[in-house]
């Protein structure tokens, strides 16, 4: 069986270290959250200007004035900082953060991502993801291992505009996990979903990789 | 004696707006955005603007308003999603936007106020940003060269200020706020509450007035909320 979006969320926890500071995307990642082993210390940073980010306020917190980079009404901890957008990709950029766990559109078995754009569809911008590929530590990105059409996600080469170059450490699909190699080595699937075939991946799977479970 | 201070949005954009300029505002979506002189913008009426900042408001809301009243030509913003008359005005061809990486962006607006005219960043390496841009090798990583960016004029929001134009932000709220405070040749700025001289301690501000030209208390402030998540109260 597929993991589900929370089983998903659940593998991608388990990246986490304790005493890490972390960036959450949007979507799955985002319930990456509500899985952080307990007796773990992990301080969410979210790209908008913040640090220790609390959980969703009650109703009655709530306040204009605090969001995530997803736009959503959140809350502070005792540990929280504010800071400048400029401040908050100084410490991406310079390497401060550990981990970041992104959404995808595509990944290539070299490392490149592609989650930003599809030229004449849809066009947003990337905000902070090629800021966040370029800068932190480790890259960890959660997808669906194939469109809806069938058509497969991790490929040779991406054919939408990258998010960044070599930038993928560690891919978790609802079939499989991959380490890839950010200096081109090449991938490896070291983990499948529970009743997942080596050959249903390798049915939907483009990129090269070789098999290390 | 000169003051900084005006009584509200309108006279405070008064003589700065025209056809052609570049105009910087703070905001990250709605959050911290200057939504008094975002009003005043529009009612100058000042047409083919140029729109530095994260975002160009979303749908009804922020710097929306311009945007429908078919005053912007061109848009510098690393996020545009959640506006409908931006994605077809972009695609029809009628505006033309600049997408940055959202630290990119904040930095290329904080080196140009800061006189830095270019910088290297390893954001944007070997994709579409790069295009066309100057690339180098430092340590045996490839970076790519961004320029520093100004305005005509900058449009923040704080939560207060003093007369001196001294400001402080308040929590997501600053965000861009800081940083278009310095690049432009006048910054104006919208405050919930101005404060009497001495009242903000020195040693906590945020924006030192030597950036703000000009200041107004926002006579209204929406805050809309784009995403309102909440959690429920366990049952005792």
């Amino acid at each position: 069986m597929p993991w589900t979006r929370e089983q998903m969320a659940i593998r991608a926890a388990q990246e986490l270290r304790d005493g890490f500071y972390v960036n959450l995307g949007i979507g799955i990642p985002t319930l990456v959250a509500n899985h952080i082993p307990k007796g773990m210390s992990v301080t969410l940073q979210s790209e908008n200007g913040m640090l220790g980010m609390g959980p969703f306020p009650y109703e009655d917190e709530v306040d204009p004035d605090l969001i995530n980079a997803g736009k959503q009404t959140i809350s502070t901890l005792p540990t929280s900082s504010f800071f400048s957008s400029a401040d908050s990709f100084a410490m991406i950029r310079g390497g401060h953060i550990n981990l970041c766990i992104l959404g995808g559109m595509q990944v290539a078995g070299n490392g490149d991502l592609a989650n930003w754009m599809v030229p004449g569809k849809m066009i947003k911008g990337m905000g902070g993801a090629m800021d966040l590929v370029a800068g932190v530590r480790r890259v960890v990105v959660v997808m669906e291992h194939t469109e809806k059409s069938g058509e497969p996600k991790f490929k040779r080469r991406c054919s939408l505009p990258l998010t960044g170059s070599g930038v993928v450490d560690l891919l978790i699909t609802d079939l499989a996990v991959f380490e890839i190699d950010r200096k081109g080595a090449g991938a490896r699937m070291i983990e499948l979903a529970a009743g997942v075939s080596p050959e249903d991946v390798q049915a939907r799977t483009e990129a090269d990789y070789i098999v290390a479970i | 004696m000169s003051t900084k201070l005006y009584p509200d949005a309108h006279s405070a954009l008064r003589g700065l707006t025209f056809d052609g300029m570049t105009v910087m505002a703070g905001g990250f979506g709605l959050c911290g955005i200057p939504e008094n002189l975002i009003v005043g913008l529009r009612d100058s009426g000042a047409k083919a603007l140029t729109i530095i900042g994260n975002n160009v408001g979303c749908d009804n809301h922020g710097m929306w308003l311009v945007l429908a009243n078919g005053q912007i030509r061109r848009v510098v913003a690393s996020y545009v999603g959640d506006n409908k008359i931006l994605e077809s005005r972009f695609i029809a061809g009628d505006i033309e936007i600049e997408f940055n990486p959202q630290g990119t962006l904040a930095e290329r607006i904080r080196a140009g106020g800061a006189g830095i005219p270019a910088f290297f960043t390893r954001t944007g390496y070997g994709t579409m940003v790069a295009e066309g841009k100057e690339t180098r090798e430092f340590g045996g990583e490839w970076y790519v060269m961004e320029t520093g960016l100004t305005a005509d004029i900058a449009l923040v929001k704080a939560w207060k200020g003093d007369p001196e134009g001294n400001l402080v932000y308040r929590r997501t709220a600053r965000n861009f706020n800081p940083m278009i405070a310095t690049a432009a040749k006048v910054t104006i700025a919208e405050v919930e509450e101005l404060v009497p001289a001495g009242t903000l301690d020195p040693d906590a501000i945020h924006t030192p007035g030597i950036y703000v030209q000009r200041l107004v208390v926002g006579a209204h402030y929406d805050k809309h909320i784009e995403r309102l998540t909440t959690r429920k109260r366990e049952a005792n």
